[in-house]
């Protein structure tokens, strides 16, 4: 899967600071000392003569598409997404209710959204295109973000957004309290990590989202809900129609 | 705002009275049990549901050994591909220089605050009060950060810095400080932990919204494409990371792994390790800047800070594989009655013990004291997850202090002198009899006393097995890692990882 180019790169603003105060003598003395450190390294070694092996499994167990999928659901579950399951068909209409429920008065929108998704979701709900001129504080102020997702790891439960027209900029996944994130199932999910990072473009910023947001740092105890959204909903979508219901 | 002051661990106590202090603290031993008990127990589980553990764990520590022993190779390609992308690439050969470019760096873009997410590096170098001194404000933004900074205080274990502070303490804090920092805590905050979240989450939204400028560390830096990668669970570090115009991240140059591929074995290992989760909430990665979406602006500054020095030292090396996953504080039992602060550094535990007196040397009494913050259980070498083997590192450190000897400092060859009736060895021994004089301590190091064991049983022989009895070990999958190394690697090539003197 190759994902829709980002569009063109902007080398930083000029930037006053980027020979000074860390001189171009620091990286020589940082890099000579590397060097010197290294004095036991046979001169002729190269990296790839230093042995790894990868043995270890490129996804656990054996599962058909359909346990793989199950398998993302539970363990979406587990870390207190919530997951949701439909067809084509029956999409806009759990969109939109998922979107009443939470008494959404306005939703962010990325710019390659299949139009259809919102179309059951009432005018009344203000729709808040993903600009460039958007303020985070804008964002505070949006009930909802409904996006795609990249790929989707069944084995941690994870999503991957990767900035795609059907994710849009991060900040919109990030600053609004309710993600509904949509999953094409089969298609879109592997098993394992080392599957997702094959179908992964590094060049791309990427988002991997495992539940909503939590801390554990007041006496170990789990809280979900910190500074990301605090309600993450999961739809998956099987290409062909079923009944949507709740999981 | 007094409260921009952070205390440093500049003057702190060698390890024997401090851990002293702790060990009379029985709010701080309870915390602190409690956390690393429960710590422990989830990750086992977390780490037993993947049955190619070990060879995972082989492999996270191949590759960073394959990364440190061609180190110059990795850091010009790291270079090369963060300025590809449109990053800006500093060197910082120790804290004071670090500290003065991200001064420089915030400086130009005229911001007097910044937001941070939590990071060793920056802990290490004290960036925060050279940040205050140059009057710009850091906002730390960590759930467990906050605590620590609105305290006053010093964070005491890597991956929960506040675990010493229980729910009433922090209410309390809140309650108290968070005004001077700006929105005040609600009326009536409750102990409940979600209610101190909540008003976490509302002290730190203004600061998000506003910030100009973020500050980061990370885990990981792709070699090969020049990504940076930022393993969390808040979402602090996604705020941090894509809100303000301008990204700053200070990173240890032992951070790079060679390839984007590589990350499917850490980002298998560290979740697990951890917080005993099959992955965490957000990973967060980013090559140079990209077009209308997160910072315009992105500067790296690799930091050496005597990881040079550790990187000259072929047994010490090792020390340089860490994730910095905490796993080796949660199982030491030393850490767990001694407490964080005692090891007078940003990283405490068995790692601390064993990075600490090589990042600055041993010529402090606490630096010195540090080799000998030690049971020599072996519980930390079990659990690391990239088998570093802290106590052949700390048995070396030792030799070091007692006799003297031939180390890097500052990049230079030196030969140190033996810390005999210097007050260097006097600490040092003092931390050893603490170590001593705390049986159950001293039960669990009964087992490995040397560096010669060739095994690692389950339970501990002879009076270890009173605490394994009652603990659980961190269980091996398959064959122990030490045979598979063996077997799959021979002797022969582990040369440079291990001096058999
Ligand atoms: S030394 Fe090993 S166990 Fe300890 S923090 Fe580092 S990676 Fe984790």
């Amino acid at each position: 899967m190759t994902p829709p180019d980002p569009g063109p790169r902007k080398p930083g603003t000029p930037d006053p600071g980027s020979r000074k105060p860390g001189t171009p003598d620091s990286r020589a003395l940082v890099m000579a000392r590397v060097r010197r450190a290294l004095a036991d390294v046979p001169r002729a070694e190269t990296p790839d003569a230093v042995p790894v092996e990868r043995t270890y499994h490129r996804v656990h167990g054996d599962r058909t598409a359909a346990g793989t999928v199950d398998l993302l659901a539970e363990h979406l579950a587990d870390y207190r997404a919530v997951v949701h399951r439909a067809g084509p068909a029956s999409l806009p209409d759990l969109i939109a209710r998922l979107l009443a429920d939470r008494g959404a008065t306005s939703v962010a929108v990325p710019p390659g959204l299949p139009a259809s998704w919102l179309s059951a979701v009432p005018e009344s709900v203000r729709r808040v295109p993903d600009t460039a001129e958007l303020t985070p504080h804008d964002l505070d102020a949006v009930s909802s973000v409904v996006t795609g997702c990249a790929v989707a790891i069944a084995e941690t439960g994870t999503v991957v957004l990767d900035a795609a027209p059907d994710q849009g900029r991060r900040r919109i996944t990030l600053v609004p309290d309710h993600h509904v994130c949509v999953i094409r199932v089969p298609d879109q999910v592997v098993g394992s990590v080392p599957e997702a990072l094959e179908r992964l473009d590094p060049a791309r910023p990427l988002t991997w989202i495992s539940g909503p947001s939590a801390t554990s740092d007041i006496e170990l105890d789990r809280v979900e809900g910190v500074h990301g959204p605090r309600t993450l909903e999961v739809i998956l979508v099987a290409p062909e129609p079923e009944t949507a219901g709740q999981n | 705002m007094s409260g921009t002051h952070q205390a440093t661990y500049l003057g702190m106590p060698a390890f024997p009275q401090a851990a002293d202090a702790s060990t009379r603290n029985t709010q701080l031993r309870a915390n602190l049990r409690h956390a690393t008990h429960t710590i422990r127990a989830k990750r086992a589980t977390a780490v037993a549901e993947l049955d190619d553990w070990s060879r995972l764990r082989a492999a996270g520590a191949a590759i960073k050994d394959r990364t440190l022993r061609h180190l110059d190779h990795y850091l010009e390609r790291l270079e090369n591909a963060v300025t590809a992308a449109g990053g800006h690439v500093h060197w910082a050969a120790d804290a004071e220089e670090a500290n003065r470019i991200v001064t420089e760096l915030v400086r130009a873009t005229g911001e007097r605050e910044v937001v941070k997410v939590k990071s060793m590096a920056t802990q290490e170098i004290g960036l925060n009060s050279a940040l205050a001194t140059a009057g710009i404000t850091a906002y730390e933004t960590d759930l467990a950060e906050l605590i620590v900074q609105l305290g006053d205080d010093l964070p005491s274990h890597i991956l929960v810095p506040a675990i010493h502070r229980n729910r009433g303490e922090i209410r309390d804090i809140f309650a108290e400080r968070m005004a001077r920092w700006g929105r005040p805590a609600p009326d009536g905050l409750t102990d409940a932990p979600a209610d101190l979240a909540e008003a976490a989450r509302l002290h730190l939204r203004e600061k998000f919204l506003n910030a100009k400028v973020g500050i980061s560390g990370a885990n990981f830096m792709v070699a090969e494409t020049g990504t940076l990668v930022v393993v969390e669970s808040e979402g602090n570090g996604r705020m941090c990371l894509t809100l303000p115009e301008t990204l700053i991240s200070v990173v240890g140059i032992e951070k790079v792994v060679p390839t984007f591929q590589d990350l499917e074995v850490f980002l298998q290992l560290l979740p697990r390790s951890s917080t005993a989760e099959r992955m965490n909430p957000y990973t967060s990665t980013w090559t140079g800047t990209t077009d209308q979406d997160g910072p315009r602006t992105f500067h790296l500054v690799l930091l050496d800070n005597g990881r040079t020095d550790t990187l000259a030292d072929t047994v010490g090396r090792q020390a340089l594989r860490c994730i910095r996953c905490s796993a080796c504080l949660n199982v030491c039992p030393v850490y767990e009655r001694a407490g964080g602060h005692a090891y007078g550094s940003a990283y405490p535990g068995p790692i601390g013990a064993i990075l600490t007196p090589q990042l600055r040397g041993t010529g402090s009494e606490l630096d010195a004291s540090l080799p000998y913050a030690s049971s020599l259980c072996g519980a930390c070498y079990e659990v690391c997850p990239v088998a570093i083997d802290i106590p052949e590192v700390l048995v070396h450190l030792r030799e070091r202090v007692v006799e003297g000897g031939p180390a890097s400092v500052r990049g230079t060859r030196a030969v140190i002198k033996p810390a005999k009736g210097h007050a260097a060895e006097r600490a040092a021994m003092r931390a050893a009899r603490w170590a001593l004089d705390h049986p159950r301590v001293l039960r669990t190091g009964q087992r490995l006393a040397s560096r010669t064991r060739r095994f690692h049983p389950r339970r501990l022989p002879g009076p270890g097995r009173a605490w394994t009895d009652t603990r659980e070990l961190p269980r091996v999958p398959e064959e122990s890692f030490r045979d598979w190394w063996r077997r799959t690697r021979g002797e022969s090539r582990t040369e440079g990882r291990k001096k058999t003197t």
